[in-house]
């Protein structure tokens, strides 16, 4: 029997033993993506209407969906509720925007040389455990009631995230990325550029989440606690508000109000990151 | 002991005479008295690799075989200049040595091809089309034409491991260095792997440092076949391999003379159960 040619057998191979790109149409992604969490809700909303409806609590206590629905409607039409939202969502963005620049910096010089390390990483080990909420007293003491005083919030509470996500994917690149790229000839920043930061970039993107929900956090906390007409608007005021006013409507439209904004932060912005950056590198299921 | 030193014979006859043609240099990797151990300044430690003499041609095949402690990987990362000698010199034709491990190392955010460019990018080759097309030829040399824009992931250990070779040839480089390349894959693979190196050696014509453990594949693949002995490593024997290729792994001259080194190989070993 002639031996086939070494080519055609290792075609044979090749079609054997590599891993077929998983087709999949968009529709059914979709409606698998969007179906479970849309459920979930309904879930969610039945069982408070049952709680509700079974009158457990008097309506001033727990209000219905109907009724938190009713009286967001109503303050919207009162002008109250979308400047809030949008007055804390550039807050939360700008704050969140000057902590990357800052963390990433951070993140970097920690992750690279040995002495700040030791100095700095537990410092700022120490800083992510610490609620972000006790550096409002400080901050107002020292700014004021002002936005300055927000923004040190919001940077305190998303910095260290930002930065050790960035130094934790900086120490899972494996040693043999760093020969290989040596190998190939890449000096110092080109070492940098092609084969550093793309090796930590999934563990940097997973700072960067947990960096926003800092920031979110943080900042309606602070806007909780520092509340002044000079402030003007925001969630965390509108949430403040309702507790002055006994309005409990008002107080779960605003943390409905406070949720969405996170979730669709999350959705619009960091899963697809995430799952962008986790499937370029063969890390999530096809269907993630 | 001489001062460690790495030099590249074309750069110094380059140097010598500026902007000349280099000779030829007669060796693609001359290593003499080369030590070393990773004692800190000041200290002492056993050597891993001690008083090795080495020299491969131009377009020579020499694999290095030996038993875990013998230095394998440190000879090639002291050739490739990853790291600096303790004692003895090293000179590599061009100055630069081309690299492949026992895991692919293709990196994973980039594709099968993008991997290639970046070896041809930070080789200086400008210009992306220029790239683009270089990678693809490269991509084909090793049979993985349209292989370009598949994720690294979806490959098999055997493609992948022809990716890194595609992207160690990029480097343009006259020698190649190779750290038991095909000890993960399964028989068949390795088989069909071990006919296309031969295949892109002769083509090429760069000298091949084949590291390996896997006596019949040394064999198999070397003009030279050389013995290290472990802790420290040390040369304890060579041998030429008379059977011209193509030759197989199953060929009777290959299993006679694989027999005979492996008698050397349990040899060597079995002195560290006696001491």
């Amino acid at each position: 029997m002639a031996a086939p040619d070494t080519g055609l057998v290792e075609a044979g191979l090749d079609a054997l033993e590599s891993r077929p790109r998983p087709g999949r149409g968009r529709p059914a992604r979709l409606r698998d993506r969007l179906l479970p969490p849309l459920l979930g809700l309904a879930l969610v909303l039945a069982v408070w209407q049952l709680v509700w409806a079974a009158g457990v609590e008097p309506d001033w206590v727990l209000p219905g969906p109907a009724e938190v629905a009713q009286s967001l409607v109503h303050a919207a039409g009162q002008g109250e509720v979308w400047p809030s939202v949008g007055q804390s969502v550039l807050r939360g963005v700008l704050g969140f925007a000057v902590s990357v620049g800052v963390g990433t910096v951070l993140g970097l010089l920690v992750g690279r040389l040995r002495p700040l390390r030791l100095a700095v990483g537990p410092v700022l080990a120490g800083l992510q455990n610490l609620p972000s909420v006790a550096w409002v007293p400080p901050a107002v003491m020292f700014f004021g009631v002002t936005p300055a005083a927000l923004y040190s919030v919001v940077l305190l509470g998303a910095i260290p995230s930002i930065a050790l996500g960035l130094v934790s994917g900086l120490d899972q690149v494996p040693p043999l990325f760093l020969l290989v790229g040596r190998n190939l000839g890449a000096r110092r920043l080109a070492s940098v550029r092609h084969v550093l930061l793309p090796a930590a970039l999934a563990g940097y993107v997973a700072g960067l989440k947990q960096g926003w929900a800092f920031a979110w956090r943080s900042l309606m906390a602070a806007e909780i606690i520092a509340v002044s007409p000079a402030l003007g608007a925001g969630l965390g005021r509108l949430l403040k508000q309702a507790q002055d006013t006994g309005d409990m409507r008002l107080a779960f439209c605003a943390i409905g109000l406070i949720l969405v904004v996170g979730i669709v932060v999350n959705l619009l912005v960091f899963a697809p990151l995430e799952r962008r950056v986790l499937r370029a590198r063969g890390l999530a299921a096809p269907g993630r | 002991m001489s001062i460690p030193s790495r030099t590249a014979p074309a750069a110094v006859a380059a140097g010598a005479a500026p902007r000349a043609a280099p000779a030829a240099p007669p060796h693609a990797v001359r290593l003499e008295r080369l030590s070393k151990d990773y004692a800190p300044p000041g200290a002492t430690a056993a050597p891993v690799l001690e008083q090795i003499d080495l020299t491969v041609p131009p377009g020579g095949f020499t694999c290095v075989i030996g038993a875990s402690g013998c230095g394998k990987s440190t000879l090639l990362h002291l050739i490739a200049g990853l790291t600096e000698p303790s004692g003895g010199t090293v000179e590599v034709a061009g100055g630069h040595a081309a690299l492949m491990f026992q895991e692919a190392a293709l990196f994973p955010w980039l594709s099968a091809g993008r991997n290639v460019e970046l070896a041809l990018r930070l080789r200086g080759l400008r210009g992306r089309t220029e790239r683009r097309a270089e990678a693809e030829r490269l991509l084909a040399l090793v049979r993985l034409d349209g292989a370009h824009g598949r994720p690294v992931h979806e490959l098999s250990g055997g493609m992948r491991q022809r990716v890194a070779l595609a992207r160690a040839l990029a480097q343009q480089s006259s020698v190649l260095l190779m750290d038991e390349p095909f000890a993960a894959l399964d028989a068949i693979t390795r088989d069909v792997l071990h006919e296309e190196l031969v295949r892109l050696w002769q083509q090429t014509g760069c000298a091949v440092v084949f590291v390996t453990h896997n006596v019949r594949e040394a064999v198999r693949l070397g003009r030279e076949v050389v013995l290290l002995s472990s802790r420290p490593g040390r040369v304890a024997g060579r041998w030429s391999v008379p059977v011209p290729q193509p030759r197989r792994i199953e060929d009777a001259e290959v299993a006679c003379l694989a027999a005979e080194i492996t008698d050397h190989l349990r040899e060597e070993i079995s002195r560290h159960g006696r001491a």
